[in-house]
């Protein structure tokens, strides 16, 4: 139980271990195949966390992209990226040149865009954000770099709270 | 960039841009962390309050403090680390000579000043204008009169050493409505020495300039669109 490692955590990369080339989109659910015969070197990326997808860091996609699970994106993507009730993350090498829209965004890499989190918004330490951000909740690392507006408007759950205050108080 | 931009600090942080180095230009020790209470953020705060959902330009650069103080509020926060703009357009060594290169203030404006007209109800400009040549001071301050609303405020610190040819840079992380945490980042070069006089002529569009004097060497200002 202690050692559990947590579903929302980005998953680190091993000094010790060599990174795939990733030269396409890989799922975690996707058997990562490799001819052997060409590489000497067995090599792998960290697991996304479970029931999440993975844009690696050699892969470019421009255009829209929906999930309906976890999304990491640590490549480039320019265009339009949604997972309304999942979290978005742009890893330390994702560059996001596209408006991003989930229920929460942790970002880490770069993000050239308007962005709307309906729970929450986290800019890590040496994050770039350049746009406006539409949030319930936000959290932002010194270190960050950020440029535009922030809207803090209520979540859902919040806004039900709001009409029912004995739903809250019920709940204590 | 980055690199040039930690040269031009001459260092930095604790705290805020932590990527930065700890001691100022030239191993002149940084000033250390500390909490300032400030007549001006009072005021300029007592001018908004009992009103909410207005749009308030922060230049202090996003940070938790700031945005959760005013987004708390009810109010919207558009936020720029303006210094550090400035240093990213212009470059290091020759920050200040640079704001004279017409084509870099233009790609300047456009790119941290390029609001609609009227789209703020308040600005904390914070320290950021001194660093400003007096060329780049005054087209920044007349672009601010076009972005914020008649009768809103705006919040400038300067320095009051008229001999000091760095001043130290900060961080400013709002603690409350009338206490600022001041986190050393650097030193940078003054564009040019203020007094209130000259205040008042980079003003000369605004409705009224009240000064604040403190006993910091800090001249706060409020000035009303």
């Amino acid at each position: 139980m202690w050692n559990r490692k947590k579903d929302d955590e980005y998953p680190q990369k091993s000094a010790n271990v060599p990174q795939s080339p990733a030269t396409s989109a890989q799922t975690s659910r996707e058997v990562h195949t490799q001819n052997m015969a060409s590489a000497p070197v067995r090599t792998y990326d960290p697991p996304a966390p479970a029931g999440s997808a993975t844009i690696g860091k050699a892969v470019m996609i421009k255009g829209q992209i929906f999930s309906r699970e976890d999304l990491v994106i640590d490549g480039e993507v320019e265009g339009t990226v949604e997972a309304q009730e999942h979290r978005i993350t742009i890893g330390p090498n994702g560059k996001v040149q596209a408006s991003v829209k989930a229920r929460e965004i942790v970002v880490l890499g770069a993000i050239n865009g308007n962005v709307e989190a309906t729970d929450k918004m986290d800019i890590r330490k040496d994050a770039r954000l350049v746009g406006d951000i539409k949030t319930a909740r936000i959290v932002i690392e010194d270190g960050a770099y950020f440029k535009g507006s922030i809207d803090i408007v209520k979540s859902a759950e919040g806004k039900r709270k709001d009409s029912n205050p004995q739903v809250q108080a019920a709940g204590k | 960039m980055l690199g040039r931009l930690r040269s031009m600090l001459g260092g930095s942080g604790s705290g805020g841009g932590g990527e930065l180095l700890s001691h100022g230009s030239n191993g002149r020790p940084l000033p250390p962390e500390h909490t300032r209470q400030s007549n001006g953020l009072d005021q300029f705060f007592s001018s908004i309050q009992d009103r909410s959902g207005l749009n308030l330009l922060d230049f202090a650069g996003a940070n938790q403090s700031n945005v959760s103080y005013i987004t708390s509020m009810g109010h919207r926060l558009s936020s720029e680390d303006f210094v550090r703009s400035l240093e990213l357009t212009f470059g290091y060594p020759d920050v200040l000579e640079k704001q004279g290169n017409p084509q870099l203030v233009d790609q300047f404006l456009q790119e941290n000043l390029g609001f609609p007209y009227d789209s703020f109800d308040g600005a904390l400009l914070w320290d950021a204008l001194q660093f400003l040549s007096p060329h780049l001071l005054q087209i920044t301050v007349d672009r601010l009169f076009d972005t914020i609303r008649p009768d809103s405020y705006l919040l400038a610190f300067f320095h009051t050493d008229e001999k000091a040819k760095q001043l130290p840079l900060y961080n400013y992380r709002i603690a409350d409505h009338r206490n600022i945490l001041l986190q050393p980042r650097g030193w940078a070069h003054c564009g040019q020495v203020f007094n209130n006089r000259a205040i008042e002529r980079i003003f000369h569009r605004y409705k009224s300039v009240k000064f604040f004097l403190t006993r910091d060497n800090l001249r706060e200002v409020i000035v009303r669109r």
